[in-house]
């Protein structure tokens, strides 16, 4: 198996005549995290949405854990889908179920494990991402933000999978909460050993949880890179987005040198 | 490696495509007691699929004597994610439990980083399922707690329709804020857009009623009767009261969905936010989109179903059309439409009404949506049946 969890070569996805990408080629690396950022509009989440298999591309080949998505067989398509977990935006949690519900949801219909293990295992997970379990009788409608996006991310984790699909995850959090969910992000990617694929916008989150960075311009991927390598380069898209005023202020600190 | 004749095998697939690495042997948990002590090796891969027989095998072990030393040999398992790091974790804390402190040996950094993560998150359970109650008391509790909600919405509903004509009675007399537009639309969609339907159920209830009743004249020899039932039931009850079903199934409902839909979406405190007031912009449109469309759905209803019994009439009883109309005219007259049109009104505020209170009480969760907009139907056709037997009533009392 190739060293590469992810290779995406000559995407292509179009709406009609406005075409969003092009010829776009990616390679994650096994065990790395990936940061992908974009203006909005460049596409960022429906690549997301393509890799996963939610949005059909028009061309070009994606390959995951070295399998193509749309040649697979149905039941293999599923055994390989339970390979990885995907937070969505805003968590997107099922209203009808409680927290604890949520978190074994996968469990409870991909496998047929004892209901006082899958407490445990939920339990478990609600730990892991710094949820006291007592918020499990809760349903999502009562859970602030930053807790809906937790346990969205527990229960992305419930079935242990080897890459984690992020969109947006520190979105509409608060600075704090922002930077503890980066800390959670890194220390759950060593522990675990994940391959953490995220969109984001945040520079903080690039600068303290990210391998590398994926840059979206031009519907194709531009650059890929560490952060302190890409704030070299040339392209004007990315000197502004990594060099502009409020870059500036999020990665000269000290803490978050990038390199 | 010492496999204890007794070790749980797990099912591992040899074949399954979900892991990339080739699948390893079962997943076990061997024992060993001496003089040491108690002696564990965990093998194969503790993973998520081989969790349930590790559990299981967990549950019969024994528990470490008084002071016995105990050791967690760790050099033979094959792959760990978080869900066997956890059952470890019990082993090693019901061993703990019963006074002995667990020595681990073995396994690889990765394995052993992992497994103190689980331990550091701590062993916090989920909060129990509640316990079955007496089904008895549960019922009764269920039968009480329903009627308190029950006379709860009715005080809020109350308080709805009076919010409701106090922003209609300020609107009144200011027609710029009047929003014609939004009536408009709102209009097409209940009204002209419901048209054909309505037309249809009730030339064919005219059809169902003139038929019904010619077969029971007939014994009487007094078919020539159907047409004063057929029209006297259609214009004061049948027409009007089969189009506010309708329209409390179409639009009521479509109301509490569109508008709770706007709840969730944080529309509504949008709005609230602009200092524009929902019952205004969205409520006052809708009912009054209603109220001036229901009446003429409700006389198109009539015609149609009079259509309907007068066709029945014409083909199967032989009364054409010339002497239909002269025992039409001698049959009803324009009371007995009256009587039926005049309901219209009422029952398009209480269904208007009932399908926007439903919307703005939704709460921020899709099933909520649904929920109310069935309690919404269920709730307008309900009432609209409650108002018409009270119209019967009334009518009666005053002799029309």
């Amino acid at each position: 198996m190739s060293d590469d969890i992810i290779r995406i070569r000559g995407l292509r996805n179009a709406f009609g005549a406005q075409r969003v990408h092009e010829g776009l080629d990616l390679d994650m690396r096994r065990g790395e995290v990936l940061g992908v950022v974009g203006g909005s509009g460049t596409g960022k989440s429906l690549l997301l949405r393509s890799i996963i298999g939610l949005q059909q591309a028009d061309a070009g080949e994606i390959r995951v854990f070295d399998e193509r998505l749309d040649a697979l067989s149905a039941t293999r398509r599923r055994a390989l889908q339970q390979r990885w977990g995907v937070l969505f935006q805003d968590g997107a949690l099922f209203s009808s179920l409680s927290v604890a519900q949520n978190v074994q949801f996968p469990l409870r219909e991909q496998l047929d494990l004892p209901a006082g293990l899958r407490d445990d295992i939920a339990a478990l997970k609600l730990r892991l991402v710094g949820l006291d379990p007592a918020v499990g009788d809760k349903y999502p409608a009562e859970l602030s933000g930053g807790m809906r996006k937790r346990v969205g991310l527990a229960r992305a984790l419930v079935m242990d999978p080897e890459i984690l699909f992020l969109d947006e995850p520190t979105a509409g959090l608060d600075p704090i909460g922002a930077a503890d969910f980066d800390s959670l992000l890194r220390e759950l990617q060593a522990s675990l050993g994940l391959s953490v694929f995220l969109v984001t916008h945040d520079l903080d989150t690039l600068a303290a949880a990210c391998d590398r960075i994926a840059v979206l311009a031009e519907r194709r991927v531009v650059a890929v890179d560490s952060l302190s390598a890409l704030r070299q380069h040339p392209h004007p898209w990315i000197d502004a987005y990594f060099n502009g005023r409020r870059a500036r202020a999020a990665l000269d600190r000290p803490d978050n040198r990038g390199d | 490696m010492p496999h204890s004749p007794s070790a749980t095998p797990a099912d591992a697939p040899s074949d399954d495509p979900s892991r990339g690495r080739p699948a390893v042997a079962d997943a076990a948990l061997a024992l060993r007691r001496d003089a040491d002590g108690l002696h564990f090796s965990a093998h194969g891969d503790w993973q998520l699929r081989t969790a349930a027989a590790l559990r299981a095998r967990l549950d019969e072990l024994p528990r470490a004597a008084g002071g016995e030393a105990v050791a967690l040999d760790l050099d033979t398992l094959g792959e760990l994610d978080t869900s066997g790091a956890l059952l470890l974790c019990q082993l090693i804390e019901r061993q703990r439990e019963a006074g002995a402190a667990v020595e681990l040996r073995g396994g690889d950094p990765g394995q052993r980083r992992l497994l103190q993560r689980v331990r550091d998150a701590g062993s916090a359970p989920c909060p129990p399922q509640p316990a079955p109650r007496n089904a008895f008391a549960a019922a009764v509790e269920r039968l009480g707690a329903g009627c308190c909600a029950n006379v709860a919405l009715m005080l809020d509903f109350v308080a709805f329709l009076g919010r409701a004509t106090r922003v209609f009675a300020s609107g009144l007399l200011r027609p710029r804020q009047w929003r014609i537009t939004s009536l408009v639309h709102h209009m097409e969609q209940v009204g002209l857009n419901a048209l054909p339907i309505i037309a249809l159920i009730a030339f064919l209830i005219g059809v169902v009623v003139a038929y019904q009743g010619s077969v029971q004249l007939a014994r009487f020899g007094a078919q020539i009767f159907v047409v004063d039932g057929m029209a006297l039931s259609i214009l004061r009850e049948l027409a009007i009261l089969l189009t506010a079903v309708v329209v409390a199934g179409r639009s009521g409902s479509a109301f509490t969905a569109q508008l709770g839909s706007m709840v969730v979406n944080e529309e509504v405190d949008a709005l609230r936010a602009l200092g524009l007031d929902p019952m205004h912009v969205l409520v006052l449109p809708r009912v009054w989109a209603l109220t001036l469309s229901l009446p003429l759905l409700a006389f198109i209803a009539d015609l149609a179903g009079l259509l309907g019994g007068a066709l029945v009439c014409w083909l199967a009883l032989d009364i054409g059309p010339a002497l239909f109309i002269e025992r039409l005219s001698g049959a009803v007259d324009a009371w007995d439409l009256f009587v039926g049109l005049v309901k219209a009104p009422v029952f398009a505020v209480l269904i208007g009404l009932i399908g926007c209170h439903n919307g703005l009480a939704v709460e921020r969760s899709a099933e909520s949506v649904g929920r109310l907009t069935t309690r919404a139907v269920v709730q307008a056709i309900f009432l609209v049946i409650v108002a018409d037997a009270l119209f019967s009533v009334f009518f009666g009392y005053i002799g029309l």
